[in-house]
């Protein structure tokens, strides 16, 4: 199992919440706008504190509000592909992409992740000169490379064009195939779900 | 009369001793202005108005009666002045340390403004995407936080450099006007203004003022700029 996530957070007035466990590969969190799937990704994080619930990751509690279990952001190794980019405006796409690279364990290599995303030639650019589709690819790399135990994929193909949808895609089949990592990841879009997803958690 | 503009070694050391006294007052007021503008930007607490208020106060406040709370709080009895002259055997009064503690007062609130204001324009998702790396809360500080507020830091440093460097009120009801100690630029100034000869010397520490006073808002204004520059991309 990968994935046992249970939790529920009050905003406003609003009730957000999910409840599923997964098996390997990737799951798709399906559902329209507003159903609370970012803040789902974020309570699994850690970026958005869960009222009540759990969240465990291959058997590892990383949230437990009845144990009093709240692991710090920092030391849950995920990799968080964000809906917007969000890459570091003051530090150069190498440097982007080895922030949160770690020495430790059986890190991706750094040559064969920049190969399969096709971000070699951008090694030297500054964020703000990347296309939308580089910058995401660019997110990608950054998050694989921190060594990741799991993968979180916001709405990885909002906003690109076919070309570049199609590219992402790939390399997305590329981490669920190839990779081997879970993957949980965010859309509105019937078609992606169809495609990538090994299963498809409606929210 | 012959004008001349070249500064006699006097100038010359009311010069070295402005510049002395508003380095000085930066130095030690840049990490007690950051505080403060972190504290403002981001904190939340009760009371947070009040410390706002008492932070700007100098900029509002008759700069004579700046001086006069400094005096009393420095002075031999005063809180601090009691205290530091019975632990250190030391007095600020009359001295030029005593000048640049009244500079950086002055130029405090100058620098929290625009501090804060680069601390509140930082993306706090960038912060997040920090955390999801692998980086706590102090490396996110340091490495992104930090280097995205600092051209508001250094303009809002240059900034009250400036200040300093033309502080007058309540340097003179604090520190007095003593030549060579606490007698810098402006309160040269002002003593060559009550000499019958010393309309040359007026000018020519005029002069000076406005070019380091310029040369400060035109670097200022430029980091303020470079601020502006592409780094807002998302």
């Amino acid at each position: 199992m990968s994935f046992d996530v249970d939790v529920t957070r009050r905003l406003g007035e609003r009730q957000l919440g999910a409840a599923f466990t997964t098996g390997d590969g990737l799951t798709v969190l399906f559902g329209p706008s507003g159903a609370g799937k970012t803040s789902t990704l974020n309570m699994i994080a850690g970026l958005l504190r869960p009222d009540w619930g759990h969240v465990r990751v291959d058997g590892e509690t990383l949230f437990d509000a009845a144990a009093r279990i709240d692991v710090p952001v920092e030391r849950r190794r995920i990799g968080y592909v964000f809906q917007e980019p969000r890459l570091f405006p003051h530090k150069r796409v190498r440097a982007n992409l080895l922030y949160g690279r770690h020495d430790a364990g059986r890190a991706l290599a750094f040559d064969e992740t920049i190969g399969f995303l096709g971000i070699g030639h951008l090694l030297d650019r500054w964020p703000r000169s990347l296309s939308g589709g580089e910058a995401r690819r660019v997110a990608i790399g950054r998050a694989l490379l921190a060594n990741p135990r799991f993968l979180l994929l916001d709405e990885p193909l909002s906003s690109l064009d076919r070309g570049r949808r199609e590219e992402i895609m790939r390399a997305i089949e590329h981490i669920r195939d190839m990779l081997k990592l879970p993957v949980l990841m965010v859309t509105h879009d019937p078609e992606e779900a169809e495609r990538l997803g090994t299963q498809v958690v409606r929210l | 009369m012959e004008l001349s503009l070249i500064l006699t070694p006097t100038e010359w050391e009311i010069v070295a001793l402005s510049l002395k006294v508003a380095a000085t007052a930066m130095v030690v007021t840049l990490p007690i202005g950051f505080g403060f503008a972190w504290v403002l930007a981001r904190g939340q607490f009760p009371g947070k108005v009040l410390l706002d208020g008492l932070v700007h106060l100098p900029l509002v406040l008759p700069p004579v009666v700046t001086g006069w709370v400094l005096l009393l709080a420095f002075g031999p009895h005063g809180p601090i002045g009691g205290w530091l002259q019975g632990w250190f055997g030391v007095t600020v009064l009359f001295r030029w340390t005593g000048a640049a503690i009244a500079a950086g007062v002055m130029a405090l609130p100058l620098m929290v403004r625009a501090i804060r204001l680069s601390i509140e324009a930082v993306d706090r998702r960038l912060e997040s995407a920090a955390r999801t790396l692998g980086a706590g809360p102090w490396r996110t500080f340091w490495s992104v936080t930090l280097p995205l507020s600092m051209p508001g830091v250094l303009a809002g440093a240059v900034l009250g450099f400036a200040r300093s460097i033309g502080e007058f009120g309540a340097t003179i009801t604090f520190v007095s006007n003593v030549p060579g100690e606490t007698r810098t630029l402006p309160l040269a100034i002002y003593s060559a203004l009550q000499l019958p000869n010393g309309d040359a010397e007026v000018l020519r520490l005029a002069l000076v003022s406005v070019a380091l006073a310029f040369g400060a808002l035109i670097a200022s204004e430029l980091l303020a700029r470079r601020s502006g520059r592409g780094m807002h991309v998302l």
